[in-house]
């Protein structure tokens, strides 16, 4: 059989035009079937949340809500309370629990004197997320208005997000063998109700906010505390604001 | 799956207890360096014309090849939704290292590896299409791609082709298991795996491992052939294996130090962990009975040069624990950085498993099933000289190589 | 050429490969993928699609106001219904709430989840170590919780 130079530069050029033609086709007989929820303005929100160490009382209502509101499996955590306890200084180890995330609460501390507080924790929603960085097909993903969601249809649970929080947020879902975390309560947030977490804090140790909007408290919260991330240098663009945060918090 | 909160010491954040990547992420890694390091062993015949090696340039690529056929099947063991891997090819998220696998892969098996093979084999596939009977005459003649032209010119350019691909399919084996370090070493999370080393020294080590493996493939199937040993080509072979193995020690070695001189806010609890956690593993294993006596051996060969008898027990010997010592490492970096907290508080244990998805039996029948592969592609395309003949002798007469 | 026929087979048989993968992903991958970023746009909606919970306390209100009156001249002002009534959207949101009616919790049991004395707690919060406080009494039988100060 004898194929010359000519054949093969006309099947290819053939090849070349058909194939993005029948593409073209095939997308037009699919077409585009999205249609995201009118009310709600994307581009008018961005999320974020405050904690304020001094007033978290470590009741343990925040892990409770979440668990009820978004069907948290028992031993996994959208949200947990640590708690730290620091005897001495230098504090190059300072003692920390959560016993079950601080769902039942915390038991007395056995040494009564040391500097002890709550450190409530979630998923940070960072704006530069290294778990979105490394996901393979994009099952999880920042939208416009500052939330890292998770696409549980699409996940494969290959869990490599889990790997790259520096957090420890992120956990897989026994029952569905996807990754599953802190949704800021977006199916609230996105109607006007508050997180779960922060309706059923008693002492408004925790707060969503919409740095968008002019007239949400969180803009003189940010201005009149100091206020620091976790893992800063980590430089994830962390959106959950902690004030006064002890330097020993992990 | 219950959380193991009885096996933590100190503290963990509550969702790091249980481990994400278990034994099967272990042998992934190790699994696609013995390719990769198989692979670069017979680039070493056909690039750098090193032909003391020649005896074992199609043994590495078929070897490479068994091996790259199962390494898939681990990750598709451990996924969440292995149906739903095709996600990969659909939609890759360039951003992510993990992304590239499924190109990476089908470039390397497909472009590299399968054309390399068919272009060296090639002749005999058509000569073995013509004299085998029954249904693996259909296997070859597909394997022909219909044409019968095994004329002087048409095998020249074979092997110059073959010639490109093998240049092309270095960097390609570099890819293939460099992006694997990528993947570990690129993760800020986690200090254990965060260092722009990882993806080097993932690769010499690979590169030690799939030597080692070739070696040691070369000494069993030439043993249960009974045929001679080619020594020179062993000696090579372990020259080669030799100098790969002292540098990958001293990148490891080089990671060490640093860590040990900069301190950073990981090093006590890491220290520690390799202490105590990982101490059979990382320094009995890896570094003294993987690392250090493999070398002192390979080292004794080198110079004090050993009778022949004793250089093949020594270099068996070498390969195995080399293996082993492999082995370890990719333990070592997967587990190892899962056993600490990110709080650099706490530690956790891991629980393998035996007869469950992701436990110890899939692992050992997922290592055992190459060498079963390999035996296949053996019989099929057989990489030694004699038994083609002894095949074709019978019904083609006359065959000149 | 003659002699490169076979390459230029292997050639078309890649060819084939590569049109293969590019029609199977037109069809394959999700419709309007891409569109807002690396994800599927169906996913937002999949998450905002979650029943709710908690009804949040402005829902109380409406069908509460006394109840919401007693709270608000107390300590327990900033504190929301479903924080110690538990979630209540089955209640609230319902055609007929009293289907969903929500048992009254336990005092003896809901009230140290928050008032039991820990160090950890900030020094200026109300706390008592209750056993004793109380003697295992249900604080109820001094304390009215919507209004919890004593005077």
């Amino acid at each position: 059989m004898s194929i010359t130079r000519r054949d093969v530069i006309t099947q290819s050029a053939k090849l070349l035009i058909l194939t993005p033609a029948a593409a073209a086709f095939l997308d037009y007989l699919r077409g585009e079937t999205t249609e995201l929820e009118p009310k709600y303005k994307i581009a008018e929100h961005y999320w974020a949340m405050t904690i304020d160490i001094d007033k978290c009382i470590g009741c343990g209502n925040c892990v409770r809500a979440c668990a009820s509101e978004n069907d948290v499996p028992d031993g996994y955590f959208r949200t947990w309370v640590e708690r730290y306890q620091i005897d001495a200084w230098p504090d190059e180890h300072p003692r920390v629990d959560s016993p079950n995330g601080g769902h039942d609460g915390f038991p007395q501390s056995k040494a009564p004197g040391a500097k002890s507080f709550f450190v409530p924790k979630l998923c940070n929603h960072c704006a530069h997320s290294p778990c979105v960085q490394v996901c393979p097909v994009g099952a999880t993903f920042e939208t416009q208005d500052g939330l890292v969601l998770v696409d549980k249809s699409y996940c494969l649970g290959c869990r490599y997000c889990v790997q790259a929080c520096p957090y420890g947020c992120r956990y897989i879902d026994p029952r569905k063998q996807t990754v599953d975390k802190c949704s800021f309560c977006y199916h609230r947030i996105s109607k006007g109700l508050t997180t779960a977490c922060c309706e059923t804090c008693p002492t408004s140790a925790r707060t969503i906010g919409d740095l968008k909007n002019p007239k949400d408290p969180i803009h003189e919260f940010l201005r009149d505390n100091s206020v620091q991330v976790l893992k800063p240098h980590m430089a994830t663009g962390a959106k959950a604001y902690y004030k006064s945060l002890d330097q020993s918090v992990r | 799956m219950q959380p193991l909160v009885h096996a933590v010491e100190g503290f963990m954040y509550p969702n790091e207890v249980e481990l994400q990547w278990s034994i099967l992420i272990v042998l992934y890694p190790f699994i696609t360096g013995l390719v990769a390091g198989a692979f670069i062993l017979a680039s070493l015949e056909r690039v750098f014309q090193v032909e003391e090696v020649k005896p074992t340039y199609r043994l590495a690529l078929l070897t490479a090849l068994a091996f790259l056929i199962v390494a898939p099947l681990p990750l598709q063991l451990h996924l969440g939704h292995p149906e739903r891997s095709l996600e990969m090819f659909l939609t890759p998220h360039t951003s992510s290292a993990m992304a590239m696998f499924g190109f990476v892969y089908l470039w390397y098996l497909m472009a590299v590896l399968v054309v390399e093979i068919w272009l060296d084999y090639r002749k005999d596939i058509v000569l073995l299409a013509q004299s085998s009977r029954g249904p693996l005459r259909w296997v070859y003649r597909v394997m022909t791609l219909g044409s019968t032209n095994i004329s002087a010119r048409s095998l020249r350019l074979d092997d110059k082709t073959g010639y490109i691909i093998t240049v092309i399919g270095i960097p390609s084996a570099f890819l293939l298991h460099g992006y694997v370090g990528f993947i570990f070493g690129s993760v800020k999370a986690n200090p254990w795996w965060s260092t722009p080393l990882m993806p080097i020294v993932f690769l010499f080590s690979a590169i030690v491992s799939g030597i080692a493996l070739v070696m040691l493939m070369y000494i069993a199937t030439t043993r249960i052939r009974k045929q001679r040993l080619d020594m020179r080509c062993l000696d090579t072979i372990s020259r080669y294996l030799f100098y790969a193995f002292l540098t990958d020690f001293s990148l490891e070695m080089l990671d060490l130090i640093h860590r040990i001189y900069e301190a950073d806010e990981s090093f006590k609890s890491l220290d520690f962990m390799v202490h105590t956690r990982l101490y059979f593993s990382h320094i009995l294993l890896q570094i003294v009975l993987g690392t250090l006596l493999p070398l002192a051996l390979l080292a004794y060969t080198q110079l004090f040069r050993p009778g022949e008898a004793r250089r093949k027990v020594i270099y068996s010997l070498a390969g195995v624990l080399t293996l082993i010592g492999i082995f370890a490492m990719r333990w070592n970096v997967v587990i190892g950085g899962q056993l600490f907290s990110k709080s650099f508080l706490g530690y956790t244990t891991y629980k393998m498993e035996f007869a469950t998805r992701e436990g110890l039996l899939p692992a050992i029948a997922l290592m055992i099933l190459p060498f079963a592969i390999l035996w296949g592609l053996v019989k099929l395309l057989p990489p030694w000289h004699e038994e083609s003949v002894q095949t074709l002798g019978g019904g083609h007469g006359g065959l000149s190589r | 050429m003659k002699d490169a026929a076979h390459l230029l087979r292997l050639a078309a048989l890649f060819a084939a490969g590569i049109i293969f993968f590019l029609l199977v992903r037109q069809i394959a991958v999700p419709a309007g993928f891409g569109k807002y970023g690396h994800f599927r746009p169906g996913a937002i909606d999949d998450v905002r699609a979650r029943p709710i919970s908690f009804a949040g306390k402005a829902q109380c209100e409406m069908c509460h106001p006394d109840q919401l009156k007693a709270l608000l001249s107390g300590k327990h002002a900033h504190v929301a219904c479903e924080a110690c009534h538990g979630p209540q959207a089955k209640h609230a949101l319902a055609d007929d709430p009293m289907a969903n009616k929500p048992v009254l919790p336990d005092t003896r049991v809901l009230c140290v989840r928050c008032h039991e004395a820990n160090s950890a707690k900030p020094k200026k919060f109300p706390q008592v170590a209750s056993a004793d406080h109380s003697g295992g009494e249900a604080c109820k039988s001094c304390h009215v919780p919507h209004r919890p100060q004593m005077n």
